[in-house]
């Protein structure tokens, strides 16, 4: 036996603790330690897109003849998927890590509760795990624009911009996403969230062009997120960037500032009572 | 500017919380002095918990007034929280975590350095005998464990209260007294406690001082010792009829105790002497199954007050 420790148990402080400053660092620095035990898992993420973009655009695109954008640029199939899997998977990501992580946290680990028993607030949760699965989505955006690049899929300066695109892409998914898991009440309630993602990434314009629907359909599709996406960085990664890129960019601005607050909001009103 | 040594760490006047039309808390008045065990004793649903998260600072004062080392809990918040330790009800160990990083990354919630997490961490652990488990998952805790590592986990930002809510409920008795007598050690050394508990054990073991709390309300308030001397007798005998005696043995019996309660199972009998009464009790003729003198205990306190028993 070690005789006892001579440090006290309890310092008896009498000046107060400094705040935490930039509190959403220790939020990310936990998740940190945890994935840094299963970096396998964190690796594998990176897959999906690239088996998308293999089984699709090498197999599918040797029975789709070469076609031209809207501006007459003459375009291989895989080139002209390549960017919206890119959006896709950015999408994905972001999805993933912030409804089944972030609710089985809030719901059953109990460690936003834990974590708002120390100085963290609310808000610094919100931000750290949207920080984070942003962080995650940018190594795998970056690792599929790097192989976008080798296999001479990318014909525009514009491309180095796709990485930070994709970025864009996941904030906005994942406030928006963290925002709407906060209003869940069981896993059932998840369905709807894949009942969006799906037709989503199937009708985006992310297979053919969105000339190919009819001009009614054209505005509905234009009006989801997704496919604000998948144009940006579609015009990124062929060139042809031209003002619409500014509203696409605005409008993942603001999906994603809206979510972080609502994130946030609810988070307060639902474990602070 | 008060003196720090004396002023009260929780200060609370006519303090209520209600969630939308359900009053958990009914105007309740507390003071808890530096270096006390301050105790709130009371059934499921007496507003005990609603109280501890209020006093915690992550839940907001309905009305009243509430200060927690000084600050106002709707102000500052974070400025509490960093410097009060919370052992709360379920275990919320983080179980992605070993037993160790459980700690150091609490620590790191508080801003601590690294280093100092991880001294802190070796240093609590050795302190709730778990040091052979730092590596270990969460989930091959034993529940006792588990509860020692949330107390050690409270400690971690060397809080100047710690805020205990159930610390021992769901532990088999082996583990219920490890746990007391770590807390008891930690008393030892200065710190202020203030503990939720429906066990009477638990509170005459470890508050200086408590409140019997009820439907949201204090219903008495003292040392263990004085609320015994107020609200009960020094002696009780129980006596244990057949089924459906009961009521039979307490038309008998009455006015043979200072007071009688007729429980379902027993009658209990609250005078001076408890033998003198199982005498008079048999010389009135009744003859109970089983008879039991003891001390009084918090428990009859709470019979007296409230006219239920403590219960699960």
């Amino acid at each position: 036996m070690t005789p006892p420790t001579p440090t006290p148990i309890l310092g008896l402080r009498l000046t107060p603790m400094p705040l935490v400053r930039g509190g959403w660092t220790r939020v990310i620095e936990r998740t940190f330690v945890v994935y840094r035990k299963a970096w396998l898992v964190f690796l594998t993420g990176m897959l999906e897109p690239l088996f998308y973009l293999l089984s699709i655009g090498v197999g599918l695109a040797a029975l789709v003849p070469a076609f031209t954008l809207s501006d007459g640029t003459p375009i291989g199939y895989t080139a002209f998927i390549a960017p919206a899997m890119l959006a896709a998977s950015a999408m994905n990501g972001a999805i993933f890590d912030s409804t089944y992580g972030v609710f089985f946290r809030l719901k059953y680990q109990k460690l936003y509760d834990v974590m708002l028993a120390t100085p963290l607030r609310p808000r610094d949760i919100a931000v750290g795990e949207i920080v984070w699965s942003l962080g995650r989505g940018t190594v795998y955006s970056a690792a599929f624009v790097l192989i976008m690049v080798a296999m001479d899929l990318t014909s525009s300066w514009w491309t180095w911009l796709a990485l930070p695109a994709a970025m864009l892409i996941g904030f906005a998914f994942a406030g928006m996403a963290m925002a709407l898991t906060t209003f869940m009440r069981s896993w059932q309630d998840f369905e709807f969230v894949q009942l969006a993602i799906m037709p989503m990434f199937l009708f985006s314009a992310t297979f053919y062009p969105l000339a190919t629907y009819p001009e009614g359909l054209r505005l509905v599709v234009q009006a989801t997120p997704l496919y604000q996406g998948v144009a940006l960085e579609r015009a990124l990664t062929t060139g042809t960037v031209g003002v619409e890129a500014v509203g696409h960019v605005a409008y993942l601005v603001v999906m994603g500032v809206v979510g972080l607050r609502i994130a946030a909001h609810r988070i307060d009103t639902l474990l602070l009572r | 500017m008060p003196d720090p040594t004396t002023a009260p760490l929780v200060r609370a006047r006519a303090l209520t919380k209600s969630y939308g039309d359900f009053q958990a808390v009914r105007g309740i008045d507390i003071d808890v002095a530096p270096g006390e065990a301050f105790g709130f004793l009371g059934p499921n649903g007496a507003g005990k918990s609603s109280t501890m998260r209020m006093v915690a600072a992550v839940s907001p004062v309905t009305s009243g007034e509430l200060r927690i080392l000084g600050l106002d809990p709707a102000t500052d918040g974070p400025q509490i929280r960093a410097q009060i330790g919370v052992c709360p009800q379920e275990d919320t160990l983080d179980t992605e975590l070993t037993v160790r990083e459980n700690l150091v990354v609490y620590g790191r919630y508080f801003g601590m350095s690294r280093q100092r997490c991880r001294q802190r961490a070796d240093e609590l652990l050795e302190f709730v005998h778990l040091a052979d488990k730092a590596g270990g998952k969460i989930t091959a805790l034993s529940g006792g464990m588990k509860r020692r590592l949330t107390i050690a986990r409270s400690l971690v930002n060397e809080p100047r209260l710690l805020l205990l809510d159930e610390p021992t409920t769901g532990l088999d008795p082996q583990a219920r007294h490890v746990v007391w007598d770590q807390l008891y050690r930690l008393k030892q050394t200065g710190v202020t406690i203030v503990l939720t508990t429906h066990y009477m054990d638990e509170a005459e073991q470890l508050c200086d001082r408590l409140v019997v709390m009820d439907q949201g309300a204090i219903a008495a308030e003292g040392s263990p010792r004085t609320l015994i001397e107020a609200y009960s007798t020094r002696e009780v005998a129980e006596i244990r009829m057949g089924v459906g005696d009961n009521a039979v043995a307490a038309d008998k019996a009455e006015g043979l105790a200072e007071r009688m309660e007729v429980l379902p199972d027993r009658i209990l009998l609250y005078a001076d002497s408890g033998d003198a009464v199982l005498e008079a009790v048999h010389a009135r003729g009744i003859r109970p199954q089983s008879t039991l003198v003891r001390r009084s205990t918090l428990e009859d306190v709470f019979l007296r007050l409230t006219g239920r028993s403590l219960g699960e």
